[in-house]
């Protein structure tokens, strides 16, 4: 008697997370949606506010393309990463598109490879961009030491990590696709507001610091501006330093939760899929 | 023999908290087979294909499909099955052909993409995004990515709803083709004719209980298709089964001395079998009714 039909190796995990990637990045860039709010929000706000503060002086000798430079990156990684997965995948699951892989053999991992392989390529492009036309049309001083880009690689790396698995996490939030961007937007505009990504920081009420420093927006953004600001800006800041070890364990400590909790919520099946 | 069923199901009971979906239904769908699965809403179609399909766990009973408990189900598991659902509308920005190419590298060993997007008959729809596809198109795309992973046993969950006559006949042919090819199909419709059409045997659920498997020509049992003849007597509308309808309107003709009023003779049709195994009054039955003949 002969065995069973010989099995075929199955498609690696690490390959077809790849072909996921490159269909992830085509479909963002098919979106009109995504694009406007996720991908060209922060630039269109530094164009914006650049324009509005032009006379503003925000001392040491900053104009306002300058501030606004480094909170528009922080904030423009936390829309490639959290909003953009959170919104997404919410939407995914209520389209049984997560359904419909679950029920090929695709592995969960090329899944995850694949929104983590979206989040890189568009926050990079994305970051590339704010910094062209912030250097190039703004006049913006970018930094040329490699120690201030050492720094920013880490609070990069950190920052769309904690983003990416804090959006995994939230997208079971929304109850349907169609509520989705009206449930995260909000969330995410309350915390740019908060974590001074469209006002001088300092500025912000001391409650409303103290609040801030909860979540990890506030400390993407402070440590974006201890990259990109002049040195010696830091004594504007409100504990006169960057904090960038209190940030790297806050931005840490959301990573471990999100991780978490992601792990304990995510669910391939909508709630209510009778 | 349990290794030539494609599906086995012994005994199978799933509970909601709200009710018993599924009440110890057997199941068994041989190799190579269409199965129609059929019952009206609410009567444990969905969640039996669910559980068959790895998406529900089953609270009691035996459930084995291609020889492995679907709970258990691994990704080499996965690679035998192909799953169309119900409804689709996901991946809009997507064309045909992206698709149907990025799902064959799933599967260890996928069918040629360009062959299948032909058998669905989406060639001239290769580069359209599916948000601009029919609704029969779409069901096609699904249909390919359904099979492009060249499975043994395809789920086929109401195909059809939806389609114009043309659009369902078309689909009658591919999902025949697949079954020429080897394909076992588990098929779940509302469509009594596409049950007929399509299936080798059918299964009709109702409350959770499978009340009957059959070939479509022998649901129902013997007597099922039976000849009706219904008339207006002076006591207002009569009905009689016979197996001898032709003796039957000649004894009437005597009685009437002609022309019978209101004479009508027909069969059942497989739909009135069904409203009558699931227990709903069938439209072949005039009201008010007088039987005439033993039920």
């Amino acid at each position: 008697m002969s065995t069973v039909a010989t099995t075929t190796a199955l498609p690696s995990p690490v390959k077809v997370g790849l072909s996921r990637v490159g269909l992830e990045v085509k479909q963002f860039f098919r979106e009109r949606e995504q694009l406007i709010f996720t991908f060209f929000f922060p630039i269109i706000f530094l164009g914006i506010f650049s324009a509005v503060f032009s006379d503003t002086d925000f001392s040491g000798g900053v104009d306002a393309a300058t501030y606004f430079t480094p909170g528009m990156i922080a904030s423009g990684i936390f829309l490639t990463s959290f909003q953009s997965l959170a919104i997404t995948i919410a939407m995914e699951r209520d389209e049984d598109l997560l359904k419909r892989l679950r029920g090929t053999p695709m592995s969960p991992q090329s899944y995850f490879i694949g929104k983590i392989g979206l989040v890189l390529v568009t926050s990079v492009l994305q970051f590339g961009l704010l910094l062209a036309i912030a250097g190039l049309l703004l006049g913006v001083d970018i930094p040329t030491g490699p120690s201030k880009w050492l720094r920013f690689v880490w609070i990069f790396v950190l920052g769309t990590a904690s983003g990416s698995v804090l959006g995994i996490a939230f997208s079971v939030v929304p109850k349907s696709g169609k509520a989705a961007s009206a449930v995260v937007t909000p969330v995410v505009l309350l915390l740019q507001f908060m974590s001074g990504v469209y006002f001088v920081y300092s500025s912000l009420p001391a409650w409303m610091r103290t609040v801030a420093e909860f979540f990890p927006l506030k400390w993407l953004a402070q440590g974006m501006r201890s990259v990109f600001l002049p040195d010696g800006f830091e004594a504007n800041e409100p504990g006169g330093s960057w904090q960038l070890g209190l940030g790297a364990l806050a931005l840490s400590a959301w990573l471990v939760i999100g991780l978490l909790v992601a792990h304990r919520v995510f669910r391939w099946t909508r709630r209510d899929a009778s | 023999m349990e290794r030539d069923e494609a599906v086995r199901v012994r005994g199978l009971v799933k509970r909601y908290p709200d009710k018993v979906a599924v009440n110890g239904v057997d199941l068994e769908i041989h190799r190579g087979e269409v199965f129609a699965l059929l019952g009206p809403n609410g009567a444990g179609k969905t969640t039996t294909t669910e559980i068959l399909e790895g998406y529900r766990r089953a609270d009691e009973g035996e459930v084995s499909v291609l020889g492995v408990d679907p709970a258990r189900g691994n990704r080499q598991w996965r690679a035998r099955l192909g799953i169309v659902a119900q409804t689709s509308r996901d991946e809009a920005e997507l064309s045909v052909a992206e698709l149907v190419n990025h799902f064959a590298g799933y599967y260890p060993a996928p069918r040629d993409p360009d062959e299948v997007i032909a058998a669905v008959g989406l060639e001239e729809k290769r580069r359209t995004r599916t948000r601009k596809l029919s609704g029969g198109q779409r069901r096609r795309l699904d249909v390919a990515l359904g099979v492009i992973g060249n499975p043994e046993l395809l789920f086929l969950d109401e195909p059809t709803t939806g389609f114009d006559p043309e659009a369902r006949r078309q689909f009658w042919t591919l999902i025949e083709n697949l079954r020429t090819e080897g394909t076992t199909i588990l098929l779940t419709t509302h469509y009594l004719d596409e049950a007929e059409h399509l299936a080798d045997r059918v299964g009709v659920i109702a409350s959770g209980r499978m009340v009957e498997v059959a070939t479509p020509e022998t649901l129902g049992g013997r007597g099922a298709r039976t000849a009706r003849g219904s008339w207006l007597s002076p006591d207002g509308m009569r009905e009689v089964r016979t197996n001898e309808p032709t003796a039957e309107v000649a004894r009437l003709m005597e009685q009437y001395g002609g022309e019978v009023p209101e004479l009508e003779v027909r069969r059942p049709s497989l739909e009135d079998i069904y409203l009558e195994l699931i227990g709903r009054p069938s439209a072949a039955e005039p009201t008010p009714v007088t039987v005439g003949a033993v039920r």
